[in-house]
């Protein structure tokens, strides 16, 4: 600091003694309300301190005198959400599902409520746009194992199929050839029949008339005489372009070798009832209902 | 503040302070031309600024009618005959674009005019100094009546009293008129008298009579010189052309008093015109001496011409020692040449010119601004779905916007893919064949839309899909393109 003090000619002042490429720095202080301010912001900040969560414990942290949290605070946020949703809630839970989807305020409700409905508890398996997966239905596309009209999707989302709930969904595939019903020959004839059903290509070699005969012995109970399905079973129609397991000869012989049964979880109790409602009219309007 | 100080003023040690108390400023009340254009310019500002949320503006039935209006619940903001939504907020970028070329062009013209007569700052400054000059007088007098302290009298008291009160109702009124733009003005008006208004409402008042009060009140000078980063820009903007307050030295010095340039002058020496009788100074409100040259403390107001020129017609010489000028002119005058004063030159016309582009563009897109208007989105999961009967379906979320007044009915078209049939959630059950749907006056209304394509088209991967919407009553089109996908 041996410089401190220089005096720089033109302007008249002294410099800090601070010098870059011949230029110095003039010493010019602080105007005193600047100081004073910045004095002040650092008192703010203990001021802080105690008024609010700030400084880490070891194991837990200070929680000032307001007993703050944000937190808290998003609990009670969400909270009035619910109550400024509620009316509009309540005019969804009393709307039958046909008024809701001609009503265009309620539908947007329903179809904005079901969206995010969707998104937490049913894109896991079906996807986040209802795409679906192999063995998760696309509910999207036309094709409903249960129905696609407004109640029985309704009845799915509330009870599921094969949940365990007293009102769900219930039936399986049998295993034909787990139980030995069928012999692995037999499973590969129907199996090719079933794809001819649909107008899928069958392989060299194969029976018609056989697959025919075992298909009317053994599947047209659940699937019908011509392979249209029962939705009274959640049967598939074996003759459309919607395979939900795949529709290749290895899969449809696993498929009828071992038998399927996917499950989907009962909503009821999970979700309240306008909820399920929104949900079932955002399901509908995804562009599969019937 | 850069005067030159003597060696002996100077602390050379370590015990330099380290803060600068604030030095007040006492500036004198004057008259003349710039006084006066500063007088008629603050009330034209004020006026505007009071008075704008009462003027009334018919926009039909169940729109506000108020002229100029920040409708934030509904993320409207109406100016005149002008209704801006949420995303055209560009229109305010285009405008801010043109307040800064209109901001370099003023400077480039006459200095920084800006902060002499227009800143908001300079207008309430200079109106709180008006209130103050009134109540306690001018500057001698407010100097010793502050020099007084000690002996506070309770007139003395009474004044300062009077002084605060009315500096507060200006700076709560100011922050009144603030909220005004926010929500119809003579509802809030009558909330406000009533406190029935919006707790943010009172919030706001107290923020803009706290800042108002403070700034105008306390701050006044120091927030042109060392929070207001305009005067560092304004130095890298400005060219030896600009027409800036400038104190002429080649005619004002040598300085010296009357008595002694009258002498000298009798012995037919050379003198200068300036008599050193810092009339400029004393009027100057930030407290600087404008002799000293250009500075960054400087707004240029031109309050010290008015008070030079009023000494220079006292003792009879030329008026304008200190006037609006460049130091081009200073140069030329010593060389013995006229001055010159150039306003239309490059950078002048580049600026004029880029104001009327960005202009002409912005009323451009004012006056062909769709009033109806449509957005697609494409579903991702899934893209495409493939039906039981082999056809595909692509679903979109279109959102179209209706910017009228009124409600409308619109019919949905579609050219895509061969064959292909449009299915709008919601609007199929009343029209089946061609979907129809009424649009809300000034909403936006989200549908979702189903195009299905049968088996047999499905030529290409990706096909232009046009969605097209159509106003039945008034024929307006509006329509955007995405694509119809094939897995």
């Amino acid at each position: 600091m041996t410089e401190h003090g220089d005096l720089d000619h033109v302007s008249g002042r002294t410099t800090t003694g601070h010098e870059w490429d011949g230029i110095k720095e003039l010493n010019t202080p602080l105007p005193r309300w600047w100081l004073i301010t910045f004095y002040l912001t650092i008192l703010w900040s203990v001021g802080y301190w105690i008024v609010y969560p700030a400084w880490p414990l070891v194991w837990s942290h200070t929680t000032g005198i307001w007993n703050y949290s944000t937190r808290a605070e998003v609990a009670a946020e969400l909270a009035n959400l619910e109550k400024i949703r509620g009316d509009k809630m309540v005019a969804l839970g009393n709307a039958s599902l046909e008024e809701i989807e001609k009503n265009p305020a309620l539908l947007a409700l329903a179809r904005a409520r079901g969206k995010t409905v969707f998104g937490d508890n049913c894109a896991p398996c079906h996807g986040s746009g209802g795409a679906g997966a192999k063995g998760y239905p696309n509910l999207n596309d036309d094709e409903w194992l249960w129905g696609g009209s407004l109640d029985q999707i309704m009845q799915t989302i509330q009870f599921g199929a094969r949940s365990g709930h007293p009102k769900t969904h219930e039936s399986a595939m049998l295993a034909f050839g787990k139980e030995g019903v069928l012999k692995k020959d037999q499973i590969v004839t129907v199996a090719n029949y079933v794809r001819s059903l649909s107008g899928l290509p069958t392989a060299a070699g194969y029976d018609q008339a056989a697959g025919a005969k075992i298909f009317a012995e053994n599947c047209t109970s659940c699937h019908g005489d011509n392979g249209k399905g029962n939705q009274e079973l959640g049967a598939p129609d074996l003759t459309d372009k919607i395979w939900l397991y795949g529709s290749d000869e290895a899969t449809l012989v696993e498929t009828i070798s071992n038998g399927r049964a996917g499950v989907m979880p009962a909503w009821v109790g999970r979700l309240d009832p306008s909820t399920i409602k929104a949900l079932t009219v955002y399901v509908h309007s995804l562009g599969g209902g019937k | 503040m850069n005067k030159p100080v003597s060696q002996t003023d100077l602390q050379l040690d370590d015990d330099a302070p380290l803060y600068a108390a604030q030095k007040k400023v006492y500036p004198q009340s004057v008259s003349g031309t710039f006084r006066r254009t500063k007088w008629g310019l603050m009330a034209f500002c004020l006026g505007v600024y009071y008075l704008l949320p009462f003027v009334r503006w018919n926009r039909g039935l169940g729109a506000p009618d108020q002229a100029v209006l920040v409708d934030l619940p509904n993320s409207r903001f109406y100016f005149f005959f002008i209704e801006l939504w949420p995303q055209e907020v560009y229109y305010f970028t285009g405008l801010l674009i043109v307040a800064a070329l209109t901001l370099f062009l003023m400077n480039a013209v006459g200095g920084r005019v800006w902060c002499g007569y227009l800143c908001p700052q300079t207008v309430w400054t200079d109106l709180f100094y008006a209130v103050e000059r009134l109540i306690e007088g001018d500057r001698r007098e407010r100097m010793r009546k502050d020099a007084a302290k000690g002996t506070m009298k309770l007139e003395r008291f009474a004044e300062i009293l009077l002084k605060q009160s009315i500096w507060l109702m200006i700076a709560w009124w100011t922050g009144g008129a603030w909220v005004l733009y926010f929500n119809d003005a003579p509802t809030l008006v009558k909330q406000l008298i009533t406190f029935q208004a919006p707790v943010i409402a009172y919030i706001w008042i107290g923020i803009l009579t706290a800042t108002t009060y403070l700034l105008a009140g306390f701050m006044r000078e120091q927030v042109c010189v060392y929070m207001c980063p305009w005067p560092r820009i304004q130095a890298a903007l400005t060219d030896e052309w600009a027409l800036n307050v400038t104190y002429k030295y080649d005619r004002g010095e040598t300085r010296t008093s009357l008595k002694k340039a009258n002498e000298l002058r009798a012995l037919g020496q050379g003198v200068g015109d300036c008599i050193d009788c810092y009339q400029c100074v004393a009027v100057c409100p930030t407290g600087i001496d404008i002799r000293n040259g250009p500075q960054l403390d400087c707004i240029q107001c031109g309050l010290c011409i008015d008070a030079c020129d009023t000494v220079m017609t006292k003792i009879g010489r030329e008026t304008r020692l200190i006037g609006y000028d460049n130091d081009i002119n200073i140069h030329r005058r010593q060389e013995g040449k006229p001055p010159i004063y150039r306003i239309i030159r490059p950078r002048t016309v580049t600026y004029a010119a880029l104001i009327a582009a960005v202009g002409a563009v912005m009323l451009y897109a004012l006056l062909t601004r769709s009033l109806l208007d449509i957005n697609v989105l494409h579903d991702r999961n899934p893209v495409a779905v493939k039906l039981a009967d082999g056809s595909i379906r692509n679903a979109y979320t279109v959102r179209l916007l209706n910017k009228r007044g009124f409600d409308r009915v619109i019919a949905i078209d579609i050219d895509g893919p061969v064959n292909a049939t449009l299915h709008v959630v919601g609007a199929d059950s009343v029209t089946q064949d061609r979907p129809m749907i009424i649009l809300a006056r000034d909403t936006t209304t989200e549908l979702r839309m189903l195009v299905t394509a049968p088996a047999e088209s499905n030529h290409a991967k990706s096909v232009p899909v046009n969605f097209r919407v159509t106003d039945i009553g008034l024929g307006e089109v509006a329509s955007a393109t995405d694509h119809f996908v094939s897995p």
